[in-house]
């Protein structure tokens, strides 16, 4: 028997506000255990949540970069269930009208293009941390709590493996184009919960789902995944039937693992939220927030394939992060030549980068800086090898290349009427090489221009080195 | 009519435990006050809108400016049973599984 | 006579004076407390010290003009919450809980230097029309001690019918303010939903919730009222609205005032003692220049069906907080977090708060949504719809507050659906979100009071205030004092 694949994926992505969603206390990462909250947040008696602006503004955003249709009334509702990382008992979220609907993202795998359709996505506040200590109690932390979110459900048009990795990664650029959140799955800013369910092909009802949970990384979603895929096929081959639970997928074993078998549904108990009036979301604001929609890593894919002769693959890792493109894109307006600056940032830059784990704006390397360099290599002033020892100045310590340059004395040396004398002298005292190169020994040739290098502190322009050589040698 | 299951299901949902003799009072009692909230089915209710609040206001947002109250995390925590470290500690869960987002 | 007796405006011109002190106010209040209270059990808590030095720090720094509100008692219901003072909601399970902040309503009248007084006895979660729900004790009616003040917010009304302070706030999510005024025979005002502030007051139904005034005379809520309305950041909910001073509305005539006397208000259910005041009542708007006229509500017969689905719904879900892990009650012999939720909440609630809590679990349970939560929903739709078309060429709407006066202690505790049909004539005005008072009536032949229930446009207390203060000249009901007889003493 032969199946086919149905997977179902929801993404929660924090959104990057200065306060949580119903409550003006700070977000933060990593700060003392219950410093950022307050008594909303702690659920007090007598509290009332108020809805940040800036949270839906982010999400709208959101919205349209994935092409969906913005909910113009909406209200927000009560999702109930008790939990010690939910303090009200009750999670403030969009059930009955959520933010927008029907979005979709275009995702490219082996070639083949294909659209993936969104069901739905909606905003609502994050639950704190609960840790479970061995003494036999837990440990509550609600400095997370009311972190603003983001889910985003995909319809079940994904239909393997790789095609959920290949949403995923579209879904995490385009959001990070927009900046509405950094979309970082190792610092939390981005979950992923998945459900898949395969059925024989041809058969017009989908299978019985399970829950896949605990991924850390878009790796193990497709791992997980393919493992699942198997092992369902496995059951049903053998007779059996896939049963509605949660696993987890295990990095070590590369499997997936029972969590728990669900029984029956969960009853939430959703009704609108009482304490928030309702909204009309307003035209003027929805076309404010396009207008102030960053162009899309693919549309900027094309054009620096089509329009700046970059390599496809090279213009597919400038758009990987808004950060990157917006640099590249900075340096080549100063004036640089595009294929240099794409060369330098794919090959030192990035190397700088992972040898000392920062992200580009992290370090002094500025755009203006970056091209100064370029148009510096351009124009003849420095070498090639000088540039390295110019670039590792200005990306540790900010310097301005052309300066630097010129105070350290690196500016290369072209003028014929200097490198002639010099050339000549070379060639007076190494009369065995001249002997050599008119016998064919190219060798003769490299040991020259070494000499010549040697005694001009390597400044020499070795282009006008070799044409001004090749002619004295020709003379002899 | 409300069974002795549903008021007991209700009660689980709600996180109560009933004694037989609750269950029992509660079972005539709730019975009783369903029996009237179900006059509500007499009412024409076609293509009327829900009220779900009566305020007049509309896309009321806040500005997202942290504020501080002055209130310290050792005043959040003073009404807490049992802390540690800052932490609010609360005895072990049999985990009944997920942590929903 | 009590210093406490007289309005606020005397007591405002002798405290400039200097004729009299904040303290003596205090005293006077903690005097009356000390006297009447082991028999009223209006407070939970007493905050005689604080309420003493704030007294004296006040005297020092002088009282002047512009502070109309200055020096004068108050009490706060216990579900308001107060920053460092017991806050229990009538309930066992806060009975241990400090807040760490201060109800809006608080601020804002601390602000203008009035003085808490202590916190006022309640229906456990203000679930109740008797205060005999509260945890701690029943509250007693000043009137006939053997009855009940009416509720929730009886401790208010008993406190300030006593004379043991001078006004009270209250909250009022179907009639919790209303109700007791009239068995306590006060002026007490639920505004306008989104008129005041709800930050910090302890959630039960929240789109029905408001909190409001008591005082004896109409006036002197006028002020209070003023003081505390206003746009609060903390609650969206709240309106914009502009706030008048609603001391204006005071003393204006109410020639060619257009009261809507609804036949629901006067029907079966209503003690015929209550209906015959409330009539005479109406003879004296009608003395004064009011037009009557005879208007159908016929939604309101779906009013306590439809608020019983809806507000324990809405409760179920806010007391779901109370936890047993951040604050409140935890039970003891806990072995698991399971255990935590369930007996910290088994025991800390009773059993009309358990009642509510199933009662609106149920509603909004998989499969009953929509035949109740938000079937209810749509049926107050309709009411509000009656409301404003009646309200549409009509001033005010006019009848009785309650169907009957104070009942005995005890007398219905064991029939919630009897006690339920209390509120018909209240809960429709937080159905519909409109402002609605209870005005003194006079008494019946047993000497309890009456109280005659006006209710306004949306925004509209000013016609309360003109309306309600016009009777009161004409009658002085408030003169008549009470007895507190009956009782075990």
């Amino acid at each position: 028997m032969n199946f086919e694949t149905t997977i179902g994926l929801e993404v929660h992505v924090e959104l990057k506000t200065k306060t949580k969603m119903f409550s003006p206390s700070p977000v933060t990462y990593g700060a003392e255990p219950n410093t950022s909250t307050n008594v909303i947040d702690f659920g007090f008696p007598g509290v009332l949540p108020t809805v940040n602006r800036e949270a839906y503004r982010l999400g709208l955003m959101v919205a349209l970069a994935l092409h969906a249709d913005i909910t113009k009334y909406t209200h927000f509702d009560r999702k109930n269930y008790f939990y010690p990382d939910n303090p009200k008992a009750y999670q403030i979220t969009q059930a009955e009208e959520p933010l927008a609907t029907n979005g979709w993202l275009e995702i490219e795998v082996n070639g083949v293009k294909k659209k993936i359709g969104i069901e739905e996505m909606h905003v609502e506040e994050d639950a704190g941390k609960n840790t479970h200590g061995d003494d036999g109690y837990s440990y509550v932390d609600l400095n997370r709590q009311g972190t603003p979110l983001i889910e985003i459900v995909s319809k079940p048009d994904i239909a393997s493996p790789d095609e959920a990795y290949a949403y995923l990664e579209q879904l995490r650029k385009t959001i990070q184009f927009t900046g509405a959140s950094d979309v970082k799955m190792e610092e939390g800013s981005m979950r992923v919960d998945t459900n898949i369910s395969i059925s024989p092909i041809g058969s017009d009802k989908l299978g019985q789902k399970a829950e896949l949970k605990n991924l850390n990384s878009f790796n193990h979603v497709r791992l997980g995944l393919a493992y699942e895929e198997k092992r369902q096929a496995q059951v049903i081959m053998a007779g059996g039937s896939v049963r509605p639970e949660t696993r987890r997928f295990d990095e070590a074993s590369g499997e997936t693992i029972l969590m728990r078998v669900k029984e029956g549904k969960d009853d939430y108990r959703y009704f609108p939220e009482p304490d928030l009036p309702a909204f009309e979301i307003e035209d003027d604001w929805i076309n404010e927030i396009q207008s102030e929609i960053p162009e899309m890593p693919d549309k900027r894919r094309s054009r620096y394939i089509n329009e700046l002769g970059i390599p496809e693959y090279d213009a597919g890792v400038l758009t990987q992060t808004k950060e990157m493109s917006d640099f590249f894109e900075a340096t080549i307006a100063d004036g640089a030549n595009a294929k240099l600056a794409s060369n330098w940032l794919m090959g030192e830059v990035s190397a700088y980068l992972n040898a000392n784990k920062l992200d580009l704006l992290a370090t002094k390397l500025t755009p203006v800086n970056l091209s100064t360099m370029i148009k510096l290599i351009q124009d003849g002033t420095i070498s090639s090898k000088i540039a390295k020892k110019v670039f590792q100045e200005t990306i540790k310590n900010g310097s301005e290349p052309k300066a630097w340059v010129e105070q350290k004395g690196l500016v290369q040396e072209s003028n014929p009427e200097v490198l002639t004398p010099i050339i000549t002298g070379i060639l007076d005292a190494n009369e065995q090489s001249i002997i050599d190169f008119k016998n064919g020994k190219d060798r003769a040739v490299g040991y020259l221009i070494g000499q010549i290098m040697k005694q001009t502190h390597g400044q020499a322009n070795p282009k006008v080195v070799n044409k001004i050589l090749m002619a004295e040698l020709n003379k002899r | 009519m409300i069974s002795k299951n549903d008021v007991t299901h209700v009660a689980n949902l709600a996180r109560l435990s009933l004694s037989q003799d609750e269950i029992d009072r509660f079972t005539s009692q709730l019975d009783q006050i369903i029996a009237m909230e179900d006059e509500l089915s007499h009412v024409e209710t076609e293509g009327v809108k829900p009220t779900t609040h009566i305020t007049d206001e509309v896309n009321v947002f806040r500005n997202d400016v942290v504020v501080n109250d002055g209130i310290t995390r050792e005043d959040l925590l003073s009404n807490v049973p049992e802390t540690k470290d800052g932490l609010i500690k609360v005895p072990s869960i049999i985990d009944k599984g997920e942590t929903d987002a | 006579m009590s210093l406490l007796d007289k309005d606020l405006e005397t007591l405002h011109q002798e405290l400039v004076a200097g004729d009299i002190k904040a303290t003596d106010l205090v005293e006077q209040s903690l005097d009356t407390i000390e006297q009447r209270d082991p028999q009223l059990n209006a407070f939970i808590t007493v905050n005689a010290q604080q309420a003493l030095a704030d007294a004296v720090a006040l005297d020092e720094k002088g009282i002047k003009a512009e502070d109309k509100l200055a020096g004068i008692p108050i009490a706060y219901k216990d579900n308001i919450v107060t920053k460092n003072i017991l806050t229990t909601a009538g309930s066992k399970i806060l009975n241990n809980f400090e807040p760490v902040y201060d109800a809006t309503v608080v601020e804002k009248l601390s602000q203008a230097g009035m003085i808490n007084l202590g916190k006022t006895n309640m229906d456990e979660f203000a679930m109740g029309s008797s205060t005999e729900s509260s945890y701690f004790k029943p509250t007693h009616n000043p009137w006939d001690l053997d009855r009940v003040p009416g509720g929730s917010s009886g401790g208010s009304a008993a406190a300030v019918a006593a004379g043991e302070v001078f006004a009270a706030l209250g909250s009022d999510t179907g009639g919790s303010i209303r109700q007791p005024s009239a068995y306590n025979g006060i002026f007490g005002i639920k505004p306008t939903y989104g008129r005041v502030s709800r930050w910090g007051l302890i959630a039960f139904g929240s789109s029905f919730d408001q909190i409001g005034v008591m005082t004896k005379r109409v006036k002197d809520s006028a002020y209070i009222l003023t003081a505390m309305s206003g746009k609060d950041a903390k609650d969206s909910t709240s309106s914009k609205q502009e706030v008048p001073d609603f001391t204006k509305f005071v003393g204006q005539d109410i020639k060619g005032l257009r009261v809507a006397v609804p036949d629901e208000f006067f029907g079966d259910g209503i003690d015929e003692e209550v209906k015959t005041q409330v009539e005479k009542g109406l003879k004296v708007l009608e003395d004064l220049g009011a037009v009557i006229d005879h208007v159908q509500l016929p939604y309101t017969k779906y009013a306590v069906p439809a608020y019983y689905v809806l507000a324990s719904s809405e409760a179920s879900s806010n007391l779901q907080r109370f936890d047993g892990i951040r604050y409140g009650y935890r039970a003891e012999d806990v072995k698991n977090l399971e255990d935590v939720y369930i007996k910290s909440r088994s025991e800390g609630f009773g059993s009309e708060v358990k009642r509510r809590i199933m009662l609106g679990t149920f509603a909004l349970s998989a499969g009953f949504y929509d035949a109740y939560f938000n079937k209810a929903a749509k049926v107050r739709t309709l009411i509000k719809q009656d409301y404003e078309r009646v309200l549409a060429d009509h001033d005010l709407i006019v009848g009785p507050t309650s169907p009957d006066t104070a009942f005995k202690i005890g007398a219905i505790v064991s029939d919630p659906l009897k006690l339920y049909y209390k509120d018909i004539l209240t809960i429709s005005s937080n159905m519909a979100g409109v402002p609605s008072a209870s005005v003194p009536a006079g008494f019946d032949s047993k000497g309890l009071p009456v109280g005659m229930q006006m209710v306004a446009k949306r925004f509209d207390e000013g016609t309360i205030f003109k309306a309600a203060a016009a009777f009161e000249a004409a009658t002085k009901y408030y003169e008549v004092k009470p007895s507190f007889k009956g009782g075990a003493r």
